[in-house]
């Protein structure tokens, strides 16, 4: 393959193009409420009907709005139909041919897209996720050509370090750092490895970006893979994400054939490849060193650090772990340069993120909102507030590693110092909105029991303090605690939190930490008197 | 000096403490001097009285009438000391604990690790219902101290009780401590 | 090889390139806690009681694993190491069933020793009363899970010097146990050569030879220590 091959492709696709395009959501979320079977009846009806040349019905990525779907957009009027089913699809067609129409429409100006910046999302929603073509038509894999051909491996490296990007795997790692780290480690095998392993309850921002476009991951990767001077490459994926997992193969798949992974990869002296590894579910396999044993066959435990993967990762060798959606950044910021990117955001959290937007809120989904917005303007403005009239209380961030930022604390912009500052966590981008029925108590143990389960078992603090942190929650809800149990939670809180070997265990007690923190009242209220 | 009002009481053990107690030998005439026992098992009273000083519990909470005593005892005692390692642990009283509800541990003991497989038709009337879990003392009750050990051997007891007789905090450690 | 300086709760220390916080203070003498490290196994960093404070980092580090850096002021006798310390032992107690009395390691036992050592007389957290197997399959040796305390020192014997890694660890938190070979009765594993230096390294009474009642189990762990001496320094004294 070399340029003018991948311009020829990108255009050959454009021009197959129909120009109407009804794009249908492919992703689990619109999947599992059955909008496939939408997808197949409306080009059915279409077929049927003098529009079949100008119209055509594709499947695309996540479109954000999940409370609404199954959602599918008209690509020239950009207007969504919300809650389309096998019986309302037809109305749909009506629509297209000018008729008047009974389904719920949206606009692209709709406060929740609004507030809104497309970054990792960019082309999700828009391309056919199965379709290298549809990838390459929206500049797919042109700025893979330009670094290999016109960029060295350490301006590559500069322009990530110069953007500001930080890991969104959830600590906020600067990128650039790491990427340069693994680059100067001498070593005669290098990885790359893409963690996939998505576990927070709520989250599926990792999921919707690879069933949406994994194609800008893996040239996310292969950039990675040239700035650091690896080899071989794997995305660790959990089973549960089987659809994520069959995009990712059949995008490998394409991506070979064509000669973008493989040996001399655009006809330059680079060769990488990239292989999937698929996780059991364990949520500690989410945290690197476990993540690596996993790959590397082993059972799936944490290991202390330093030494680093970037030093001594998979097989000793100096290993590059980023997060989905930390690759995802990656081609935007070569392809616009590390200015463009650096002006979005904060100061010390620049970019977007991408956060799965859950809970009490009329419109829940996928959004992806630049550092720096409030709490606020996400819930009540994307999310459109609490239905029924009801108050929100908290805003949750981080799942089980996060914790809850109470209503009074919405005018925080979201970026990592912030959100950190006030207990939580930015994390991988779970949010979940409670309301003023929630028990924040009943929340920490929640989030506790998940710990607790997910716990590995290797190390003393959060094998057995997760589970007595668990134990405690349960006698305060069932007002069996007293003060002395009061005060050992929080001990024992703090031990686990700074004695616990890895993420896991040191980030587990922040639910229950910033619930104490805010909410102590609905703790102590629940205490009997000492006996 | 008025005497200390000094109680111990046997729960859910197996008695070893309290004759551990008894190999103080000649310095149990010593403590005589400086103690009124007003409720053990080595005297006979009936009932635990108002206002006791120090008193030491060995065993666990087993059954209906130790949990009962233990709420009444703590009411009434100034210092309360879990006396070996069944009071602060359950030790081999709690194994029970490990086959689930009594009754289990009955049918065990009685019939199915037992020649006499036959479980003896217990009058609960007259002795107390075993509770569902065997507890050590300070999962129930607020206790002052711990004498570990099975048994704390009377070298421990007597440094134990010679310090808190002086009004003294006993530190224990090293060979004093020691578990099991 | 040059020698690196820094302290210990300010005691300075010279260790040697390479060492680690904990081969340095054993060196010079300084206590520090430990159930899972195994001089000649690898230190894996699990049962978190040797974790110390290092500068002013908020972070603790344990000390099996950090590596001594020139300079480093370490801490390791702070009155919050010590109450997470006794913490993390009163978890350990609460987790299984370690009624010391009726146990055979009673008297030689290293959880016991250390719980002694750090002055623990009661614990502070219910007790889990699980009932854990015994599995007594092995025509030698027996294992009493609910002794164990998932140190892996079994493990890492059975792995790095047998080389037969007939243990492993199985199942996840509070579920995890040891097992042998495809967690089947030891008795029936084909990868064990009844060498018994899990025996010998394991720090309760979890792993014991048959036939040794309550507090009868002795572990001499001197023909293990020649073992190990061979393999690392390759060194064959006794």
């Amino acid at each position: 393959m070399d340029l003018a091959e991948l311009l020829e492709i990108a255009e050959k696709e454009r021009r197959r193009k129909k120009p109407i395009e009804i794009h249908c959501c492919v992703a689990a979320s619109c999947v599992s409420s059955n909008s496939q079977s939408v997808k197949d009846k409306l080009s059915e009806l279409l077929s049927n009907t003098d529009l079949k040349d100008r119209v055509e019905v594709v499947g695309v990525g996540c479109m954000g709005l999940c409370s609404k779907g199954p959602l599918l957009r008209n690509s020239v009027t950009n207007e969504f139909y919300c809650h389309v089913n096998l019986d309302n699809v037809s109305e749909v067609l009506k629509d297209i041919q000018g008729q008047k129409a009974r389904i719920e429409k949206l606009k692209i100006d709709d406060p929740f897209y609004r507030k809104q910046m497309h970054i990792v999302l960019e082309n999700s929603g828009k391309i056919d996720p199965e379709s290298i073509e549809s990838y390459i038509a929206e500049g797919g894999y042109l700025t893979l050509y330009q670094v290999l051909h016109e960029m060295t491996p350490q301006e590559v490296i500069d322009e990530i370090t110069k953007s500001g990007l930080r890991g969104r795997g959830g600590a906020g790692y600067p990128t650039g750092l790491k990427w340069s780290l693994v680059a100067k480690s001498q070593a005669e095998k290098k990885f790359v490895v893409c963690n996939a392993d998505e576990g927070d309850p709520g989250a599926f921002m990792d999921r919707s970006v690879l069933e949406s476009d994994p194609h800008k991951i893996l040239e996310g990767m292969i950039i990675a893979a040239y700035a650091v001077g690896a080899q071989q490459g794997y995305i660790y994926i959990r089973g549960e994400y089987p659809l994520a997992i069959s995009r990712l193969q059949n995008a490998i798949k394409q991506a070979r054939k064509y000669g973008l992974l493989g040996t001399q990869i655009f006809e330059s002296n680079f060769d990488f490849k990239i292989d999937i590894r698929i996780g059991a579910g364990a949520f500690v396999c989410g945290e690197e060193t476990a993540l690596m044993q996993s790959i590397e066959g082993k059972r799936g435990t944490p290991y202390p650090r330093p030494p680093y993967p970037a030093e001594y990762g998979l097989w000793g060798y100096p290993t590059l772990i980023n997060n989905v959606e930390t690759f995802a950044n990656v081609v935007p910021i070569i392809r616009n340069g590390s200015e463009w990117f650096s002006k979005i955001g904060t100061e010390k959290s620049k970019g977007t993120k991408v956060f799965a937007l859950a809970g009490k809120v009329k419109k829940t989904g996928l959004i992806e909102v630049p550092m720096g917005i409030t709490l606020r303007e996400i819930v009540e403005e994307i999310g459109g507030g609490v239905p029924d009239g009801g108050k929100i209380k908290a805003v949750q961030t981080g799942g089980p590693s996060g914790g809850c930022i109470p209503a009074s604390k919405l005018d925080t912009p979201v970026d990592y110092e912030s959100l950190i500052s006030l207990g939580s966590m930015m994390g991988s981008g779970g949010m979940i909105v409670m309301d003023d029925k929630t028990n924040m108590v009943e929340v920490a143990r929640f989030f506790m029991e998940f710990s607790k389960d997910e716990s590995c078992g290797k190390c003393i603090p959060c094998r057995a303090g997760t589970y007595e942190i668990h134990n405690i929650l349960t006698k305060i809800i069932e007002r069996e605690a007293t003060q002395d149990d009061f005060e050992k939670l929080k001990l024992l809180c703090q031990v686990v939190k700074d004695t616990s070997l890895c993420g896991l265990g040191q980030s587990a007690p922040n639910p229950v930490l910033s619930t104490i923190m805010n909410f102590e009242e609905e703790y102590t209220s629940l205490l009997k008197k000492d006996t | 000096m008025d005497k200390i009002k000094f109680a111990t009481v046997w729960f859910g053990g197996c008695s070893g403490c309290h004759m551990s107690f008894l190999d103080l030998d000649e310095w149990l005439i010593e403590l005589a001097q400086k103690v009124d026992v007003v409720y053990s098992p080595f005297v006979d009273i009936k009932h635990y009285p108002d206002e006791v000083d120090l008193c030491l519990i060995e065993g666990a909470v087993a059954n209906e009438e130790h949990l009962e005593q233990l709420y009444d005892i703590r009411k009434k005692t100034k210092i309360l000391v879990s006396f070996g390692d069944c009071a602060l642990n359950g030790n081999v009283t709690a194994l029970r604990n490990l086959h689930g509800e009594p009754d289990k541990t009955l049918e065990l003991s009685y019939k199915s690790l037992a020649t006499l497989n036959n479980i003896p038709n217990f009058d609960y009337k007259k002795i107390a219902r075993l509770i569902k879990k065997v507890k050590p003392l300070h999962e129930i009750v607020k206790i002052d101290y711990f004498l570990p050990g099975c048994p704390p051997d009377a070298k421990r007891i007597k440094y134990f009780l010679e310090k808190l007789i002086n009004k003294e905090n006993p530190v224990l450690e090293g060979e004093l401590l020691k578990n099991g | 090889m040059s020698v690196k300086t820094f302290s210990i709760d300010g005691q300075i220390i010279s260790a040697k390139e390479g060492q680690t916080i904990l081969e340095a203070a054993r060196d010079a003498g300084i206590f520090i806690p430990t159930l899972c490290h195994f001089t000649g196994l690898t230190n894996v960093g699990a049962c978190r009681l040797c974790v110390v404070e290092i500068g002013n980092s908020p972070k603790l580090q344990p000390a099996c694993t950090t590596k001594v850096i020139e300079g480093m002021e370490v801490k390791v006798n702070t009155e919050r190491l010590k109450e997470y310390r006794k913490l993390i032992l009163e978890l350990l107690f609460a987790e299984r069933n370690h009624q010391c009395s009726v146990c055979v390691a009673n008297g030689n036992c290293e959880l016991q020793n250390l719980a002694i050592k750090l002055g623990i007389d009661h614990v502070r957290f219910e007790f889990r009363y699980q009932n854990y197997p015994v599995d007594i399959s092995h025509e030698l040796f027996g294992i009493d899970h609910n002794r164990c305390i998932l140190c892996t020192r079994c493990v890492r014997v059975c792995d790095e010097i047998e080389g037969a890694h007939t243990w492993d660890v199985a199942f996840r938190g509070a579920n995890a146990i040891v097992i042998t070979d495809m967690n089947q009765p030891w008795g029936e594993s084909e990868s064990c050569t009844s060498c018994g230096k899990c025996v010998l390294v394991c720090p309760t009474g979890a792993l014991f030879k048959r036939g040794v009642s309550v507090a009868e189990l002795q572990k001499d762990k001197s023909h293990l220590e020649f073992l190990i001496q061979a393999k690392v320094k390759k060194q064959w004294i006794r």
